[in-house]
């Protein structure tokens, strides 16, 4: 699996992706300066972690004009992968390849901690070869992470099976609507979560619960 | 020219920091506020240009970028 992760001024999880990538696809990882307008021959794209200009306006919002979100949405009509972790989450819904959006966690406090996930639709690449209703921990560490939709788009994401992750065990930590912790697009072939899966991935990280996702992905693609 | 756009956040959105001022200003004493939505005002100065073209162009903006417009609404006041 051919992998690339985009940079913004701002971004903090992107070593932690960049080193996740490379231990599960065994292969160098190619970043991308937002700046660029056109990416690098992938099968996976991923907008990292972090607090991408601040967060002002809105989170993930100023990213998601940046001069390489044509060149991302093009690839994903094409059918490219592409996951967005945290502000990435964000920036997917800010720009429109997501529906909803990412408003202040309910609480109003910042958070950081382990969650307990529940694998909720097996339908897309990113969790087909995970097990459906398992649930697993996974660390989460965000300011706006209340998933919101109106009710016309909820119906559609829960009749289509593209709510992929769900908060489990009462452990929804931002008031997120209908425990709503990760989506994917119609297609399936772009997914969004506020967890943090790359924090999972060795022993030393205390467990290695992340790396399903990954392997998923990369399963998917040598089908 | 001037102009003034105003975004608020949509009805049936909720809003823990518009909750969270509303409770504050409760517990300094303010009786009977029932309800407080916050949002946000951007004051813009643009070259000249009609009334009509300037309205098109900060709609535009609002569209694009100024407002998320699944969470928010917007108003648009040349000043």
């Amino acid at each position: 699996m051919k992998s690339a992760v985009i940079l913004f001024p701002g971004s903090n999880r992107d070593r932690d992706m960049i080193k996740a990538l490379e231990q599960i696809s065994g292969q160098p990882v190619a970043t991308v300066w937002h700046t660029e307008t056109e990416l690098p021959e992938a099968d996976l794209y991923v907008l990292p972690g972090g607090f991408s200009y601040g967060d002002y306006l809105r989170s993930g919002a100023i990213a998601a004009r940046s001069h390489i979100m044509p060149a991302l949405k093009t690839a994903a009509d094409q059918g490219r992968h592409v996951l967005g972790v945290c502000n990435g989450f964000q920036m997917l819904t800010e720009a429109g390849l997501l529906p909803g959006a990412l408003m202040r966690n309910a609480s109003l406090h910042f958070v950081c901690k382990e969650v307990m996930l529940e694998t909720t639709s097996t339908n897309s690449a990113f969790t087909s070869h995970m097990e459906k209703g398992k649930v697993w921990r996974c660390p989460v560490a965000h300011h706006d992470g209340n998933y919101f939709a109106d009710a016309e788009t909820l119906k559609e994401l829960e009749g289509e099976g593209r709510v992929a992750f769900r908060y489990a065990d009462g452990t929804n930590p931002n008031g997120s609507i209908n425990d709503i912790a990760g989506i994917t697009n119609a297609k399936g072939n772009v997914l969004g979560m506020m967890p943090h899966p790359e924090n999972l991935i060795e022993d030393l990280h205390g467990g290695v619960e992340g790396r399903a996702l990954f392997e998923s992905v990369m399963q998917s693609l040598a089908a | 020219m001037k102009a003034r756009v105003t975004v608020t956040l949509k009805n049936g959105v909720l809003d823990p920091q518009g909750k969270a001022i509303e409770g504050s200003l409760g517990s300094l004493g303010f009786e009977g506020v029932e309800g407080i939505r916050q949002g946000k005002v951007f004051d813009l100065e643009l070259a000249d240009r009609s009334e009509a073209q300037a309205k098109a162009d900060i709609e535009a903006m609002c569209e694009q970028l100024l407002a998320n417009t699944v969470i928010e609404n917007y108003s648009i006041e040349l000043l």
